[in-house]
């Protein structure tokens, strides 16, 4: 064992973990059982911290974020199917066009991704949890509860309608008095919570809970796509919360960060929007492209081409990510030396995705695919995420930016973007997931048809809309007259539209269909490399009943792979089993490092989520006194949350004193 | 059969472009349309780039379809490709993209320089004020005796670099005449500067292009290009002031005006000064009223003064119920206005 388990740096550990194994039925296996899952019933439900089941409550959540957003989407279509159309009122429709960008940029595509790596990335790791379980359970009860929040605004009638970007003055108290634009900032601020300490948790849970021997150069793709889009959310997040922070005092304070007429400054709203905007696209691709890398190969039977050139242009596309906000206000007049500048890095951007997609398409030319469902969505993806780049390469080109900003070429792009690389890898992603989520494969025939008709819908929905765009429609326009050469290009979007949520629907009833009468997954059934696939469909409570010993990056293809020596250990390794606990190891390396305490089950993450959401709806009511009474609620959920128990500490047991290491 | 399927899917994208590219009269086509040294040079980049973009996206689908299709021997189909192989794909992929990149970048910025100032100084300068939702122009605001302010139709010299000036009276707006240049913000306390040139005599459609609150879908306007005589001839009518005829008819028109709308619509010569509506001295010489809604006849400017709200809805201008009366007297007087 000493050739895999090296000495720990930290002199601290009073206690060596066991070695052993724990089959499945086993009384270990069974105690472990014990120790991890969560209470039956309702109290399980609100308490749980299990990385598992948030990641489905947020998969679900997200899911039904985008039907809302999707619905709003289809009434609009309808509206702009024919010209001089009277379906929705005009502040009906900016409502909606709002209330769509809000809900399918915040409320689905970030958490979405959440979902998956928050299921995915301790069984992709090795680990039994992740870094900070109640964080996690904290995270997901904000993004919940700052959902409704948002979408409480509907039933009052007062739906935020100045656009998810929510331009200044516009946006400020003279133009826009009721409290829609309050739901929407202090939603945001609350929203804001949950992807920080969201984001704090995957960066911590990457560098320190990967298994013994995973070094860093041996994670998914889908794990750098998270670890950087979380990096990136650490530093944007706070450009919009502070944002919408400052809009907030302006419309409640009497402050004049954005007043005119008081020496404000409405670009401060657009620098600030934008600095989190730009990177905050990438986030939301970038572990999506991440889930293409890692589920590809398995199809492909071939492991990805390129892994570290992809990793690299990862983290690139995210550095430079940072400098191109600017190129959303080339249209502001601005001086020419700045545009070239953000123009030229707008466009030398798509270089690192050039890496991607030739790895994608090295890995399919020298692999032999297989033509399952999951692999129709990432080969689709493909054909998007080019198209997706190429339109984006000419947004970027400021003089014809002029041109395309504001019209639907740039709604047609950021569709391209956020559809083609945020829902095609995510629908593809849950039919390859699907049966280590729930123990049961999806049906490939309604999986087929699905995918054919979302990809022949989304094309047909679309690709139209560049071409609106270049024919000068411009975007959030709730009407238009019937000369101004529109009517066909919308019709055909209108009609592919509602063709692509046909697929969407096909998607769902699969679902639906799959939880009862899918055939039994086995723990493999792709016969997929990596870790997740080494636990049972679905994994146990515990995950791993021994943390697992890796020694490369593809474990479970080890055996097969011709250069490949088989050293991973799945079956015998450390067996920790006094409480909740699992193996921390050193940043990049993967040596094991320090045995950690894992927290148990918890009211307190709910209750504080809950409160401090009630804490904003006082906000927005202007109730003082019911705001006090929630912030101290808050206070004391979080005194409850932190109270110092005994079960978190290192127990030296059995006289087996480690002599400065795990094996002596 | 997936493979036919997926062709067709590719045959779709492929092919729409092509099938929908019929309305090329569309009056904001600048992909195919340019009238001025300030977007041509944009319309060509446009189609270069275009170019490109369509080729790199034919060779990838083509590249992306050959290894989905193309026939494998397979000797042990539990056997797994060997991990270091393939490099040569992104060398030479990301290489090539790269080269062709960096020339789309210097050409742009070239393209960029181009029409960032124009070649002369600007014979003309005037302001355009973005209203909700409408547009206030004015022309020669540094002399009082030569001012005038018109509203929604903007009359320029051909062949003159043209400057305009552009403001905000409330929330942000952009202004864009796609034919004749790319657009800008007009972002409330800041003055951005714009230029544009009209190559040959022409009306011009105009758009706003920044969301801009309920309206932003009927907020447009014209450029009209006019030789250089024309166009000062027009000047001069616009310094007029307005005379209206004394006919009992129009005077009773005038009474009401004076009465109800003057609050918010100026007309020079009778002592019209409202500020936050068009200025409507010479009405009669435009051709389109509402901010490019309505074609400016006498019956659709008494549908729009009865039924403003049905037609813009939330519009400033409210709906006003006349008698026959007060149409008869209100359509004479405004038609006088010329």
């Amino acid at each position: 064992m000493s050739d895999v388990a090296p000495k720990p740096s930290d002199q601290r550990l009073e206690r060596m973990p066991d070695i052993g194994c724990a089959p499945a039925g086993s009384p270990a296996e069974r105690h472990l059982a014990e120790l991890w899952e969560s209470a039956p019933g309702w109290r399980g439900w609100l308490s749980t911290v299990d990385h598992k089941e948030i990641g489905l409550r947020y998969l679900g959540t997200a899911f039904i974020f985008l039907l809302m957003g999707g619905i709003e989407a289809l009434i609009m279509r309808l509206q702009l199917a024919r010209p001089d159309q009277t379906l929705l009122t005009p502040d009906q429709y900016n409502q909606l066009f709002t209330m769509h960008g809000v809900t399918m940029i915040f409320l689905y595509s970030l958490p979405v991704l959440s979902g998956f790596s928050n299921y995915l990335w301790p069984l992709m790791l090795g680990s039994r949890d992740m870094a900070f379980p109640r964080l996690n359970a904290l995270s997901y009860w904000i993004f919940l509860f700052s959902g409704i929040f948002l979408y409480s605004s509907f039933p009052l009638g007062q739906g935020p309608n100045a656009g998810w970007f929510n331009y200044v003055p516009f946006a400020g108290l003279e133009y826009n008095p009721g409290p829609n634009i309050d739901v929407y900032a202090l939603g945001m601020v609350l929203l804001g919570i949950s992807t920080t300490v969201g984001s704090i948790n995957f960066v911590v849970t990457l560098f320190r809970m990967r298994a013994p021997g995973m070094s860093i150069d041996r994670v998914p793709i889908l794990v750098w796509g998270t670890l950087t889009a979380s990096v990136a959310n650490i530093f944007a997040v706070p450009s919009v919360s502070l944002a919408f922070f400052l809009l907030w005092l302006d419309r409640h304070a009497g402050t004049h960060f954005f007043d005119v007429i008081n020496g404000g400054k409405p670009m401060l709203w657009q620098h600030l929007f934008w600095m989190f905007g730009h990177p905050w696209v990438y986030a939301v691709v970038l572990p999506a492209m991440g889930i293409v890398s890692d589920a590809l190969p398995t199809f492909c039977r071939r492991p990805l081409v390129g892994y570290s050139a992809v990793a690299l242009s990862t983290m690139a596309t995210m550095l430079l990510g940072f400098g191109v906000w600017i190129h959303h206000l080339f249209a502001a007049g601005l001086p020419t030396l700045a545009m070239s500048f953000f123009g030229a890095t707008s466009m030398v951007i798509s270089i690192p995705s050039a890496v991607a997609v030739f790895a994608w398409i090295a890995t399919i030319w020298l692999g032999r695919p297989v033509f399952n469902t999951p692999f129709l969505f990432f080969a689709g993806f493909v054909l998007l995420f080019v198209i997706g780049g190429l339109s984006g390469v000419m947004t970027a080109a400021v003089p014809l930016d002029f041109q395309l900003n504001e019209t639907y070429f740039v709604v047609a792009h950021l569709h391209y973007v956020l559809i083609g690389i945020n829902v095609f890898p995510v629908v593809g992603g849950i039919y390859y997931w699907f049966p280590k989520f729930f123990g049961r494969m999806m049906n490939e025939t309604l999986g087929k048809w699905s995918f054919w008709v979302m990809f022949i819908g989304f094309n047909l929905g679309f690709f139209p809309m560049h071409l609106a765009g270049l024919l000068g429609m411009p975007r959030r326009i709730y009407t238009y007259a019937p000369n101004m050469g529109w009517n066909t290009v919308n019709l055909v979007t209108s009609i592919g539209s509602f063709i692509f949520a046909a697929g969407i629907l096909i998607f769902l009833v699969n679902v639906a269909v799959s939880l009862r009468r899918g055939a039994v997954a086995s723990a493999n059934p792709w016969d997929a490399p990596t870790l997740e696939w080494a636990t049972s469909s679905p994994p146990p409570a515990y995950n791993f009943a021994v943390i697992p010993l890796v020694a490369s990056r593809h474990p479970l293809w080890e055996d097969r792979l011709a250069e490949g020596e088989s050293r991973t250990r799945l079956k015998e390794g450390y067996l920790l089993m006094e409480g909740r606990e699992t193996i921390g190891t050193t940043p990049l390396d993967a040596k094991p490092d320090i045995i950690l305490k894992m927290p148990d089950d918890s009211y307190a993450p709910f209750f504080l989520g809950l409160f401090s959401a009630l804490v904003f709806t006082g906000l927005l009511l202007d109730w003082r006194q019911f705001t006090i009474l929630m912030l101290l609620a808050s206070g004391l959920s979080l005194v409850v949350w932190l109270w110092p128990r005994k079960s978190l500490l290192q127990r030296v047991t059995s006289g087996k004193r480690a002599e400065g290491g795990f094996h002596g | 059969m997936i493979r036919y399927v997926f062709f067709a899917g590719v045959l779709a994208i492929v092919s729409s472009p092509i099938a929908l590219a019929k309305d090329t009269a569309a009056p904001l086509n600048y992909f195919l349309h340019s009238a001025g040294p300030a977007s041509s040079p944009t319309m060509v980049l446009g189609w270069v780039l275009t170019t490109v973009v369509a080729a790199v996206f034919l060779i990838i689908t083509l590249l992306l379809t050959v290894a989905l299709l193309r026939k494998r021997t397979v000797e042990d189909p539990q056997a797994i490709g060997p991990e270091n192989q393939g490099m040569a794909w992104i060398y030479i992929g990301t290489g090539v993209s790269s080269c062709i990149l960096f020339a789309l970048v210097i050409y742009v910025l070239i393209t960029l320089n181009t029409i960032a100032n124009p070649t002369r100084t600007p014979a003309l300068t005037l302001t355009v004020t973005g209203y909700d939702w409408w547009w206030k122009v004015e022309y020669e605001e540094n002399d009082a005796a030569r001012y005038f302010a018109t509203a929604n139709e903007i009359h320029i010299p051909v062949g003159e670099p043209v400057l305009i000036k552009l403001k905000s009276a409330d929330v942000i707006h952009a202004f864009w005449a796609p034919l004749l240049a790319g657009k800008t913000q007009m972002i409330p306390g800041l003055v951005n500067r714009q230029w544009l040139e009209a190559d040959v005599e022409g009306i011009y459609r105009g758009q706003c292009t920044q969301y801009c609150g309920l309206q932003h879908a009927h907020m447009g306007f014209e450029v009209v290009a006019q030789n250089p005589a024309d166009f000062r001839k027009w000047q001069d009518e616009q310094r007029r002031d307005a005379e209206p005829s004394s006919a009992l008819e129009v005077n009773t028109g005038k009474e009401f005006f004076m009465a109800h709308c003057s609050g918010c619509h100026s007309i020079r010569g009778i002592g019209a000064a409202g500020a936050h509506a068009p200025d409507l001295t010479h009405l009669t010489t435009r051709r389109l009223i509402a901010a490019g809604l309505l074609a400016n006849s006498p019956e659709n400017r008494i549908k729009w003064i009865t039924h403003a709200q049905d037609l813009k809805p939330g519009a400033r201008m409210p709906s006003f119920a006349l008698s026959p009366g007060e149409i008869a007297a209100l359509s004479a007087f405004l038609s006088t206005l010329n």
